[in-house]
């Protein structure tokens, strides 16, 4: 595996390899010398057109834990008529000797179109490009929910069975485009739920079915899983898109709060990416509450990235980490 | 000027024939010719010969982003591929909004002398969409604009639109739309459609340009003008314009090669090479933009040749510019896509790319019949060479052809503009 771009690229091997080096990778890290020696000599670059402090922070873990040295550069100008182009920010990493990029860019393809380019050798991470693919992001919430809801050894397991429901902005989502994608090749059955506007049209084609309705659909489904997805709250005013009439009329119809919690199944999970708007799409008592696993998809996040690292700079296919 | 006689070519309705052109005319068509001392004699045995082409719709880029084309290379390519007249769309820098700019247009046409430029006016001020442009000047001009187009941008204003429908009658003008409903499509970069929701690119609707066609067909209906839609693309405009032409209203339409070959799943790639506006629409699209060529609802195919510069192409989906070069390539597509599948015969590829487009802009010297005393503004095509295209080989002085690397069915041998040869032997001659 030379680079991981986008979720669908995975196939249902790949994906618990993944899975499961990530859980090796979280078994070190309990060890109290949390540093592996894998990646020593080689560079990582973070490279990250978009601000992402906590994405950032993961990766930058990760890759210092295999001891590979990291570099974050942040290119300035956050619009595609400013600044360097991507074409020679990319050609200076490469004379720098850079083994990985990860990458994270406003505009989709982004990722795509620096592995494909020819102009660099290095493997290239996509960490969330645009309205596209986080397909890191997909992968530690798989790996968390294989952790609560595939038995006590989820080791070389998918998720078979396991009924994931995912609420918010779909359209702008990359999260839920890359959480449909590895979900359903893992086995999983996935609900979208949002206000019409807030699908793409073309949703339809995609693997899961789809629902208007949050409490219809948490009533039908039983979810094990239920995503909270992030809801920029511009998106209601009319410059930006008008995708809704009002922040009440949205947590009224698709937040999380508490009595929606409590008809929850007993075993039911709740996952939110972060960063959280707390009480718009989620309420405190949801995001902190029991069934909460939200604190846990970022330490597994780190052991997520750790193992993709591993796997697209050595180029290997399986083996200790 | 040197006379060419013209051996043993095929006529668009099948007849072959040996041509004698001089003083820029046609003097003789017949069975048999006999070259009389110091005719240059051109072995036309398999060609098809075609009125010279005419493209309603070619972005010169000149002036203001020579970086990309100048009136001079645009016109070479436009040989290359067998057009003896181009429209040199008006939204260059400065705009080609007054006489004095599309004169200018013009007279770089009359000095490259590879084709008849005939320059397209802009609607209005600017191409800003607020105040018409001085139509009535421009007409009057040396350049006699006849097509009124704001290119690049929607005449979104209904009002505006409509005072240009009106205008244009008294110059009997034409007002070429680039149906692009602007709120519909804020940031748009692809189709909207199943590709776009899987690749995550902002979508394109195809009511966004449908709903433009619907208000402008009847627009041109309550005035009684003319109307020309530009590069349809959608079923969705077939089927308005088909009900409006069934209505007797007067609307013509064009479609570009890229239209009618290519998809949106090329976006898959996010090589912005596959980037244009209007977007390459779904195969269902592409179907219908076909049918309707073939059974005349679209009347001609046009390039929208928009070429740009490396770099305006060599980064990511978002940040490059939309449109593809195409003059040299369009006669390979129509012949492989609507010859070779039996839609349309060479009588037809005459009229969609020379004889139609002629009549829409009112160029009275082009696109006129393979006679005795018609003006010798010929195309001389082999449909049985195949070529490989190479951005790198071609006229223009831009890249970003969507048919790199693509086999072409057919090649232009030789263009006579006005009798004069600016193609032979397949290579531009100058
Ligand atoms: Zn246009």
């Amino acid at each position: 595996m030379k680079h991981l771009l986008s979720a669908k690229d995975l196939s249902r091997e790949q994906a618990v390899l993944i899975l499961d080096m990530a859980e090796q990778m979280a078994a070190t890290q309990a060890r109290q010398v949390k540093k592996l020696p894998t990646l020593r000599g080689l560079i990582v670059v973070n490279l990250f057109f978009e601000d992402s402090t906590r994405t950032r922070i993961s990766f930058e873990t990760a890759a210092k834990r295999l001891s590979a040295d990291v570099i974050n550069f942040s290119p300035k100008g956050s619009s595609v008529s400013k600044g360097e182009s991507l074409k020679d920010t990319v050609l200076t990493l490469g004379a720098m000797h850079t083994d990985a990029i990860v990458v994270r860019h406003y505009a989709s393809g982004a990722p795509y179109t620096i592995a494909h380019s020819g102009w660099t050798d290095a493997s290239v991470i996509n960490a969330g490009d645009g309205t596209h693919q986080h397909p890191t992001q997909s992968l530690l919430d798989a790996m968390t929910m294989r952790r609560h809801l595939m038995g006590p050894n989820p080791l070389g397991q998918g998720l078979d069975g396991v009924n994931v429901v995912i609420v918010g902005d779909v359209l702008h989502s990359r999260v839920a485009r890359s959480g449909v994608d590895l979900f359903t090749t893992l086995g999983a059955k996935v609900t979208l739920v949002a206000p019409a506007t807030l699908l793409p049209v073309g949703v339809e084609t995609w693997n899961c079915d789809v629902s208007y309705n949050l409490d219809q659909a948490l009533a039908e489904v039983k979810p094990d899983a239920l995503m909270m997805l992030r809801v920029q709250k511009e998106r209601m005013s009319a410059g930006g898109g008008g995708f809704f009439p009002s922040p009440q009329e949205y947590t009224r119809e698709y937040g999380l709060d508490e009595p929606r919690l409590a008809a929850l199944p007993k075993r039911t999970i709740v996952m939110h990416p972060g960063p959280m708007n707390r009480g718009l799409e989620i309420t405190s008592g949801a995001a902190d509450g029991l069934r909460s696993v939200i604190v846990e998809q970022v330490a597994n996040g780190v052991a997520v990235r750790m193992a993709v690292l591993y796997l697209t700079m050595t180029g290997a296919e399986g083996g200790e980490a | 000027m040197k006379n060419y006689l013209i051996k043993g070519a095929q006529l668009p309705g099948g007849q072959v024939r040996d041509l004698l052109l001089e003083g820029g005319a046609i003097v003789q068509v017949a069975a048999k010719l006999t070259p009389e001392a110091g005719v240059k004699v051109l072995d036309a045995g398999g060609l098809v010969v075609l009125p010279g082409l005419v493209d309603l719709h070619t972005h010169l880029r000149e002036p203001g982003r020579e970086d990309a084309e100048t009136v001079r290379t645009g016109s070479r390519a436009a040989a290359a591929g067998g057009f003896t007249a181009v429209h040199a769309m008006a939204n260059t820098f400065p705009v080609a909004d007054t006489a004095g700019v599309v004169e200018q247009v013009w007279r770089l046409g009359k000095d490259a002398g590879y084709v008849d430029v005939h320059p397209v006016g802009a609607v209005s001020v600017g191409l800003a969409g607020e105040k018409l442009a001085e139509l009535a000047a421009m007409a009057a001009s040396a350049a006699r604009v006849r097509v009124f187009s704001d290119d690049g941008k929607c005449v979104a204003d209904p009002v505006l639109m409509r005072r240009a429908l009106e205008y244009v009658k008294g110059i009997d003008g034409v007002v070429a739309q680039h149906a692009q409903e602007p709120r519909l499509t804020e940031n748009a970069q692809m189709h909207e459609g199943v590709v776009s929701a899987d690749v995550g690119l902002a979508g394109w609707p195809a009511v966004a340009e449908e709903s433009i066609v619907a208000r402008d067909v009847l627009l041109a209906e309550h005035v009684g003008s003319r109307l020309h839609v530009c590069h349809v693309s959608t079923a969705g405009s077939v089927e308005i314009i088909r009900w409006a032409k069934g209505r007797g209203i007067r609307v013509t339409a064009e479609v570009t090669p890229h239209h009618l070959l290519l998809t949106d799943e090329t976006a898959r790639t996010y090589n912005p090479v596959y980037k244009v506006n209007p977007p390459l629409r779904s195969a269902a699209d592409v179907a219908a933009v076909r049918a309707a060529l073939a059974d005349g609802t679209i009347d001609i195919v046009a390039t929208d040749h928009a070429p740009h510069p490396r770099e305006d192409k060599d980064c990511e989906w978002a940040a490059a510019a939309f449109g593809m070069t195409g003059l040299e390539t369009a006669l390979p597509i129509v012949h492989e896509l609507m010859v070779e599948t039996g839609l349309l015969g060479w009588e037809d590829v005459a009229r969609v790319l020379s004889v139609a487009p002629s009549a829409i802009g009112r160029v009275e010297d082009q696109g006129r019949p393979i006679e005795a005393g018609e003006p010798a503004n010929l195309t001389l095509f082999d449909p049985s060479a195949r070529w490989t295209v190479e951005p790198g080989d071609m006229e223009t002085a831009s890249g970003n052809t969507p048919v790199a690397g693509r086999e072409l069915h057919g090649r232009t041998v030789a263009t006579f503009l006005h009798g004069k040869p600016t193609v032979l032997d397949g290579k531009v001659v100058g």
